[in-house]
């Protein structure tokens, strides 16, 4: 059978088709702005005004998008091989445990930048091994990822909870949460890169993990398409029955992405952790595994699309604080669905607008559709 | 189309049928007298099964007509064909597997909203039908504990509960051991005599001449033929199914073989369902020789072949390649035959052979992406990729020359060329070619076929697998063939059509 | 001596009753759908979009049956949005639960807020009949003091909302659906081989359809039971994650609805035995963290699914949106 779909130009295919996605999913949030008596308008204009509109919104807004970077990479990688890693949560907050660690026992002894590098391995580490059993469950027994890594966000939770109301709390306290990393196991503020744009900063959380980010944006898109890794991974993902044919190993490739994807997820819990709470506390991932999911939606699993969709989301969650004071029914629980909506529009209903958009390319440039029929023959 | 005395069960008239670009049924005219069993014949992907899917009303045609028992009438839904009293047992079974057969019979024809009352009447019903047809069966036992000759009688069943009076069975002896065959034969017979029309498709020979009334032949879509059995031979309707192709010749020089590099022994091969589809088959291809391997389609070749080449594990069995044994009944690897050179060209380009998602350069490294000629250090070498598919592109003029674009965006037979220019510039000293031309246009076909001969004059091993017999005759130096999973025979390259043609139906000890 | 009545005491299986019955109609609800083969991650959302709906109409209304019928109303409709997406456009189902999960919390809240202006709560249900309360089944205070079944029948099987009986109701009703009608032998049929149901001539996507709403029907209870009777009012993500331990009772039960209710009993019972235990030892063990129970469900769950103890083996048709083939 020819395939489903017939071939439109790649513009349409890569940019038109998302972005009528995404400004559905914007116009129904607009509708529930609506819904609730307030100006879609004037939220948007609040949302921008509070998340670029001054030195401080951006820096938040980049804070906030330094988590959906990681776990947005999380979640794209895990999707090149035909994965669905839903555990960036549990994998980034059982990772915290590999930046608060190293942080409490060496903030006396090294300097940041080294306590940097122990950190930076043992968040990657511990994501890499929360990821480890759902993969090889997977890739040995069958068991679905989903479920699998659904349940070990759960647990993730409870061990987190008994060891920060345990073990991790300093004698004495009440809140469940380690004690304060001394000043030199804290990550350096990003203040300055601000101020080099010429934008005045009071405080913002801003701190070098952003950097680390983009750098690992760069990593992961080399890892898929400039590496053999990232080959097979591709190879796998597209078309299993051809991974066989290659000779690659299927059971290794989906270990081997799943500790990546898990790996990036967990080197998320830098940011908040080392770099902006300076502790480890509980729930601070915050749902930002969640949003991963959205933004790899939203960035077609591409780097560059990530950073921008990450952004985009770093945005709504600043500016969404800045509109909860000016509107009173908006909270930034708004946020929240525009996520789901971006994950329905983006994800799940991805093709719904197709044939639409194809009639309309087939009237006005018949030849333009004609192209990909060939080729698909039986 | 001749008209008999007897009365039309159905009638089809101009039926068409496209997929896409590919037109699946062309102008077909079909005539089932009432009554009889009638053959339809053709060789995969003949079009068979869209033509009875049209009947059945799981595809609509794009134009034509139909008549059951000469009232013109519209089947856009397999409702409206059960209500015509047409039933059809699928070449894949539509059973629910953890089912009983008594759950499976009633699925869609339960009488009522609860299920009681159509049980117990599925059950009397069943009872009489075991009695009319002799179609005994356990009405309890659950289908996936069924051997799969009673889970097609459960598919009669199915279809008889309903009230079918045309009956139509799709490659229905696929899946079933010879002495299964023969009572699905008897069942038929008596299906007939009770008045019940039958349409049996089949890709098989010796089925035709053993049940049927009738035959019509399919080709490419369209209906060649159409002969009453008795009147008919094994001879002529092998010529018909593989017609009469202009055959294209291919200049080559008399084979010089060499050593034997790929040696085969009793290789056993079961498929994922548990049927053995290769049998203790044992062959040898040497140096600078091209062996063909005949034979309709579904008989084991495909197994073979993945077998052979570290894709499937095999049951028992030895394979050595270049005298050295391989691992093929468990933890077979087919990057590892690569690297000793082993090249092979799948049958399935689109779903084996190539990612179509890919751009054209990454594959033609697929399965080649560890070499060190695509790789620097960690990194991939785009750049040498991209040189070296360039490269391939003009020496096997594939086309449109752009190896940054998506392959599915390239024709049939230029995708077929980048599976060839990748496994062929490896210099394998074994080269596997499945179905080399399929879904390839003509002038692609007689690039590929001196591509082939070239590399058995530069001294490889070449095993050739096809369908198509013109292919294997112009390019083979021995042929073997294959019918339900053995080797039944070996010939020169000088063998006739209707030689080969008989050995491919399995009538050999029949008939000669 | 002590502990056993500690841990097998009346109070325990009280209230294991009453925290298994959401599990319960959550779990029997994506047992209707899963078992026609459309994977359901998103019971979650469903039952909280139940709680709030339920929940704000049942103050508006001062009825908890108005409030009922509201959740019921928003559960069904994220269930078609589901099927929107999963079976007429053929996307990724995980995806579309996914998504569920937050458009039902975020408007939650959004809406909540704007209605009521409580942060996101509703206004607690003290009004006479807004709320589903215990119902004192007859004879339970006259039997209260036969010895063994006066205790069992006045203390444990009466004084639940109707909803809990409801919701054990629900099992022997969707065993015989499920086995004695023909939607449910269509519906079984649908989720192992759509193309087997296709073929005898029945519509695969109005029968998925009709499944996915009988999940949103049942979610609704589920998550008027959480918002209009257990509790009184709506908090902001109140079902914590009730959802997905209904998923995994559902694992956890094979997809059968006897094997369902005891799945819930056993994830309620820990729940409930986590309280009684917090803070006391167990003997020859010591005192055993509250976590460890609260994770237990899910790393039974995990267990079950690697194959150590029995193979869970979802539908056949599950995840997989029905494409004819040729």
């Amino acid at each position: 059978m020819a395939t489903p779909y017939a071939k439109l130009p790649a513009w349409v295919d890569y940019g038109l088709i998302p972005l009528i996605n995404l400004a559905v999913a914007f116009v129904v949030a607009g509708l529930v702005v609506l819904l609730v008596g307030e100006s879609p308008v004037k939220a948007a204009t609040l949302l921008i005004k509070g998340a670029f509109g001054s030195g401080d919104g951006i820096g938040y807004t980049l804070f906030y998008a330094t988590n959906f970077i990681f776990t947005g990479l999380a979640v794209a990688l895990a999707f090149h091989c035909g994965l669905f890693n839903i555990g960036g949560e549990g994998q980034a907050y059982f990772a915290g445990l590999g930046v608060a660690v190293p942080c409490l026992a060496l903030d006396g002894i090294l300097p940041w930048y080294l306590i940097f590098l122990v950190a930076i391995g043992g968040s990657a580490l511990l994501g890499a091994l929360w990821a480890l059993i759902p993969a090889y469950l997977q890739a040995k027994r069958g068991s679905h990822i989903v479920i699998t890594t659904i349940m070990f966000n759960f647990i993730a939770a409870s061990v987190m909870v008994y060891l920060l109301v345990g073990m991790l709390k300093p004698a004495g306290s009440m809140a469940p949460q380690t004690r304060t990393f001394l000043e030199g196991a804290h990550l350096p503020k990003l203040d300055w890169l601000l101020e080099l744009f010429g934008a005045s900063i009071r405080s913002t959380p801003l701190n070098l993990s952003f950097l680390l980010a983009l750098f690992m944006a760069v990593v992961v898109w080399a890892l898929i398409w400039r590496t053999k890794l990232g080959y097979e991974i591709r190879t796998m993902g597209f078309s299993p029955p051809a991974a066989r044919y290659a000779g690659i190993n299927q059971a290794k490739i989906i270990i081997i992405t799943m500790m990546i994807s898990g790996a990036l997820a967990g080197m998320m819990a830098l940011n908040p952790v080392m770099g902006d709470q300076h502790r480890l506390q509980l729930d601070f991932v915050a749902g930002a595994g969640f949003v991963g999911i959205a933004v790899a939606l939203m960035g077609r699993s591409h780097p560059a699309g990530i950073i921008p969709a990450a952004i985009l989301f770093g945005m709504l969650y600043q500016g969404g604080a800045e509109i909860a004071f000016e509107m009173p029914n908006i909270s930034r629980d708004m946020i929240v669905i525009i996520q789901g909506l971006v994950i329905l529009f983006a994800g799940a209903l991805e093709h719904m607008f197709r044939p639409t958009v194809q009639t309309i390319f087939a009237s006005i440039r018949p030849k333009s559709v004609e192209l990909g029929t060939q080729g698909s023959e039986g | 189309m001749r008209e008999t005395g007897g009365q039309s069960a159905i009638r089809l008239t101009g039926i068409n049928k496209s997929f896409g670009a590919v037109q699946a049924n062309r102008d077909i005219d079909l005539n089932v007298e009432r009554g009889t069993i009638h053959g339809i014949i053709g060789e995969n992907g003949a079009g068979k099964s869209t033509l009875m899917s049209i009947l059945y009303g799981f595809y609509q045609a794009d134009s034509g007509e139909i008549a059951i028992g000469g009232e013109p009438i519209v089947i856009d839904t397999p409702n409206q064909a059960i209500a015509a009293g047409i039933g059809m047992v699928h070449q894949h079974f539509m059973l629910v597997n953890n089912f009983t057969v008594l759950e499976n019979i009633i699925l869609g024809a339960e009488g009522a909203a609860l299920l009681s009352g159509g049980i117990a009447n599925a059950r009397a019903e069943l009872e009489r039908l075991e009695k009319e047809y002799g179609l005994d069966v356990d009405p309890d036992a659950l289908i996936e504990e069924l051997p799969v000759g009673l889970q097609q009688r459960v598919e009669i069943l199915k279809a008889l509960y309903r009230g079918a009076d045309i009956l139509i069975l799709d490659e229905p002896t696929g899946v079933l051991t010879p002495a299964e065959a023969d009572h699905l034969f008897r069942i038929l017979k008596q299906l007939k005599e009770q008045g019940k029309t039958v349409v049996l498709i089949t890709h098989k020979l010796r089925e035709i001449m053993a049940v049927t009334d009738n035959v019509s032949v399919m080709r490419q879509g369209t209906i060649v033929a159409t002969r009453k059995t008795a009147e008919t031979t094994v001879e002529e309707l092998a010529e018909l199914m593989v017609g009469r192709r202009v055959l294209l010749r291919v200049d080559k020089q008399a084979a010089s073989p060499g050593d034997v590099k790929l040696k085969v022994e009793g290789l056993t091969v079961k498929d994922s369902r548990g049927v053995t589809m290769v049998d203790d088959v044992s062959l040898e291809v040497r140096a600078g020789e091209i062996v063909g391997i005949a034979g309709v389609a579904g008989n084991g070749q495909s197994q073979l072949v993945e077998a052979v080449s570290g894709i499937r594990n095999a049951e028992k069995g030895t394979v050595l390649l270049g005298g050295q044994p391989i691992r093929v009944t468990g933890g077979a690897d087919p990057a590892k035959l690569r690297r000793r050179g082993m090249a092979h060209v799948p049958e399935d380009r689109h779903h084996m052979g190539l990612v179509l998602s890919f751009e054209e350069n990454e594959n033609s490294i697929l399965g080649y992406h560890h070499d060190d000629a695509y790789n620097t250090g960690l990194f991939q070498n785009i750049d040498a990729i991209r040189d070296d598919a360039r490269a391939k592109m003009e020496k096997y003029d594939i086309r449109p020359v752009d190896c940054r674009l998506k392959t599915a965006n390239f024709s049939g037979g230029n995708q077929q060329k980048i599976v060839l220019a990748r496994e062929m510039e490896q210099d394998p000293s074994v080269l596997i070619v499945a179905q080399p031309t399929r879904g390839v246009d003509v002038g692609a076909i007689e690039f590929i076929h001196r591509r082939i001969i070239e590399m058995r004059d530069a001294g490889k091993a070449v095993l050739l697998v096809s369908v198509e017999l013109d292919e294997i005759r112009s390019l083979s130096d021995r042929i073997l063939v294959m019918f339900a999973g053995k080797v039944v025979g070996e010939r020169g390259p000088d063998a006739t059509e209707g030689e080969l043609g008989l050995l491919m139906a399995g009538v050999e000890k029949e008939v000669a | 001596m002590e502990f056993f009545s500690l841990i097998f005491g009346l109070n325990v299986f009280d209230s294991m009753l009453r925290v298994s019955a959401p599990l319960l109609l959550a779990c029997l609800a994506g047992l209707y759908s899963e078992r026609s083969g459309v994977f359901d991650i998103g019971l979650e959302g469903k039952m909280l979009a139940g709680a709030f709906a339920g929940a704000s109409m049942a103050y508006v209304s001062g009825s908890a049956w108005i409030g009922l019928l509201a959740a019921i109303a928003a559960s069904v409709f994220l269930a078609l949005v589901h099927g929107f997406a999963s079976i007429t456009h053929r996307g990724n189902q995980i995806v579309s639960g996914v998504a569920i999960n937050f458009i039902a919390a975020g408007s939650a809240v959004i809406l909540g807020q704007a209605w009521f202006r409580q942060g996101g709560r509703t206004p607690s249900l003290s009004a006479e009949g807004s709320r589903f309360t215990a119902i004192e089944l007859p004879g339970a205070a006259a039997m209260a003091d036969i010895p063994v079944i006066g205790p069992i029948y006045s203390g444990l099987i009466s004084g639940h909302s109707i909803l809990v009986y409801f919701a054990f109701l629900m099992v022997p009703v969707t065993w015989w659906v499920l086995f004695r009608t023909r939607f449910g032998l269509r519906l079984r049929a649908v989720g192992e081989n759509p193309a087997a149901v296709d073929t005898a001539g029945i519509s695969v996507t109005w029968l998925r359809y009709r499944a996915v709403i009988c999940c949103g029907v049942l979610c609704g209870f589920a998550g008027a039971y959480l918002a209009v009777s257990q509790n009184a009012g709506f908090v902001k993500d109140m079902t914590a994650g009730r959802g997905f331990i209904a998923l995994a009772a559902l694992i956890f039960a094979k997809w059968r609805p006897v094997n369902a209710m005891f799945a819930c009993l056993l994830f309620g019972y820990l729940d409930a035995v986590a309280i009684v235990l917090q803070g006391k030892a167990i003997p020859g063990i010591g005192q055993v963290p509250v976590q460890v129970f609260q994770a237990l469900p899910y790393v039974l769950t995990v267990i079950l699914l690697a194959g150590f103890i029995g193979k869970a083996i979802p539908p056949k048709a599950g995840g997989m949106p029905y494409v004819k083939e040729r």
